[in-house]
């Protein structure tokens, strides 16, 4: 506390940004940032390895999803310059990004803030509240969303500490990463 | 567990949790349920929504679980089998018995026969789907089939459940949380004329494929089920489910009107001491739909709920409004027959 005091009053002025507003400080205003260009390269085979290690860990996942698993789930995190498309195929399961001017076909879409699809990600907030308080929008297939919700409520702990794990070695990393987006965009939508 | 207060007076009501997959029976133990109810995926139950329910082998292992924690699992073979299709309601009672449920929930007369004849000493539940509300009708359940607890169905005032409870040889289950419609239950049909599908045959109201939602550019979303649009929410309104019953119409009545139920869950937690004081056996929690969050949650405030009750004291979960559809609640036909 005392050291966020003396940034305040003595450092420079990016820094004291820094001490103001937390790690926030360190991004784009959200409505440039949804303007930049994403960088999807470095992105896709990240995703790849997440989709490909949760089909892996999970395989009770595909069967609860049923018919569903072979529908295209569009997911759009409101803070991300980019949309995620998750193709739950259990013979090929794919999860990648694409740029906001070209979203990709798909058969439901799942929209909503970063803080709430980790929340429902984690089993953390249940989704039929934060769809009658519009928190999250879906569109779409309903039938497939559904199954989708349902499949990942019955795994047990938190999905993304699996997603972390996916990278072994690096899964601090991911956490830690994981929890400063929480950070920053949970005090934004707070 | 955590459920083990005593209730004042020495009598503790068991708290009955519902659970629509392994993890979420799991959830629902831990946060203090002594009972858990589920079903078989499938239309055998009446909650037959995709990726949702269990499998035989999910339920046998779901029921050890429960068991070697001191809580029950109760069975719901609750929909009405159609003609020619038995044998799959059969053969859920059957393997419901020989994973060793603690009971079976179940409404009609036909599988309710075949379970007392094939499995006498198995206990059996009435499922609020019979729409048994009379002492009449109830003990007709008891006489037949040896009934030992009805599950009451949401249209009595406790004054009511009382005069009922008084007149009966059994216990009496009672919803406390969650889903509530005006319906006579398991003789609604508005499902099925809107769909085809409904939750008494097919174990499902509103089916997730005839359901769906599209926001507009002015922000509004607009709920339909098949050929019929059931609501549009401004920006800022709460949303509720796509059922007909909790729609908005325009009829001669007013435009845009709730001229059945309004998006709202049911909430008895103020109504609690006088349940107990009618001599409900068991609280029922309702919500198989429902996320492991839900379950935590609610299962959680009741457990606590009740054992404020027990110590005296007031119980206060006035956050599970959050979770109730529209965000609202009521006491329904529970606290006043002037509701609807």
């Amino acid at each position: 506390m005392i050291l966020k005091d003396v940034m305040r009053t003595f450092a420079p002025p990016p820094l004291r940004r820094i001490a103001e507003d937390g790690p926030r400080a360190l991004l784009p205003p959200p409505a440039l940032l949804r303007r930049l260009p994403p960088p999807l390269l470095p992105i896709q085979p990240l995703l790849h390895r997440i989709v490909t290690d949760i089909a892996r860990c999970h395989p009770r996942l595909f069967t609860r999803l049923g018919d569903s698993a072979l529908r295209r789930f569009l997911v759009d995190v409101e803070e991300l310059p980019f949309v995620l498309l998750l193709q739950p195929n259990p013979a090929e399961p794919r999860f990648t990004a694409h740029h906001r001017h070209r979203v990709p076909a798909h058969d439901v879409r799942i929209a909503g803030t970063f803080e709430a699809l980790f929340r429902l990600l984690d089993s953390e907030a249940d989704s039929d509240a934060l769809f009658f308080s519009r928190e999250i929008v879906v569109e779409g297939d309903t039938e497939a969303i559904v199954a989708l919700r349902n499949a990942i409520d019955d795994l047990e702990g938190p999905l993304t500490e699996d997603i972390a794990a996916a990278f072994g070695p690096l899964a601090g990393i991911l956490r830690r990463l994981l929890a400063a987006l929480r950070t920053i965009f949970g005090e934004k939508g707070s | 567990m955590s459920g083990n207060a005593a209730h004042a007076g020495g009598f503790r009501p068991e708290l009955v949790c519902p659970a629509g997959t392994p993890a979420g029976l799991r959830t629902a133990v831990e946060a203090g349920a002594d009972a858990v109810y589920c079903g078989y995926i499938g239309p055998t139950n009446a909650r037959n929504f995709p990726g949702l329910n269990f499998t035989r082998e999910e339920m046998a292992e779901a029921i050890d679980y429960a068991h070697a924690r001191g809580a029950k699992v109760l069975v719901t073979v609750n929909s009405f089998p159609p003609a020619g299709r038995f044998e799959e309601w059969r053969r859920a009672v059957d393997d419901a018995v020989a994973a060793g449920a603690d009971a079976l929930i179940l409404c009609d007369i036909g599988v309710l026969e075949y379970a007392a004849e094939a499995h006498p000493g198995q206990r059996l539940h009435l499922s609020v789907q019979a729409g048994a509300s009379s002492p009449e009708a109830i003990r007709w359940y008891v006489h037949e089939f040896g009934v030992k607890r009805v599950v009451l169905p949401r249209i009595l005032t406790v004054a009511e459940i009382r005069r009922v409870q008084e007149a009966v040889p059994c216990e009496i289950e009672a919803f406390v949380f969650g889903n509530i419609g005006m319906m006579a239950e398991g003789r609604c049909a508005l499902s099925n004329y809107a769909t085809g599908r409904s939750t008494n045959m097919d174990g499902v109201c509103s089916p997730a494929d005839q359901v769906s939602y599209r926001k507009d550019a002015q922000g509004n979303l607009n709920s339909r089920l098949g050929d019929f649009t059931i609501d549009r929410y401004g920006p800022d309104e709460n949303a509720g489910y796509p059922t007909i019953c909790k729609g908005r119409y325009n009829t001669p009545v007013g435009r845009c009107k709730y001229v059945f139920e309004e998006p709202r869950s049911l909430n008895l937690v103020p109504l609690l001491p006088d349940l107990v004081a009618a001599g409900v056996t068991a609280l029922k929690i309702e919500g198989r739909q429902r996320s492991r969050a839900y379950v935590k949650a609610v299962v959680s405030a009741f457990r606590r709920a009740l054992d404020d009750l027990a110590a005296g004291g007031t119980p206060d979960i006035a956050a599970l409004s959050a979770l109730a559809e529209g965000r609202r609640t009521t006491t329904g036909a529970f606290g006043s027959k002037a509701w609807r």
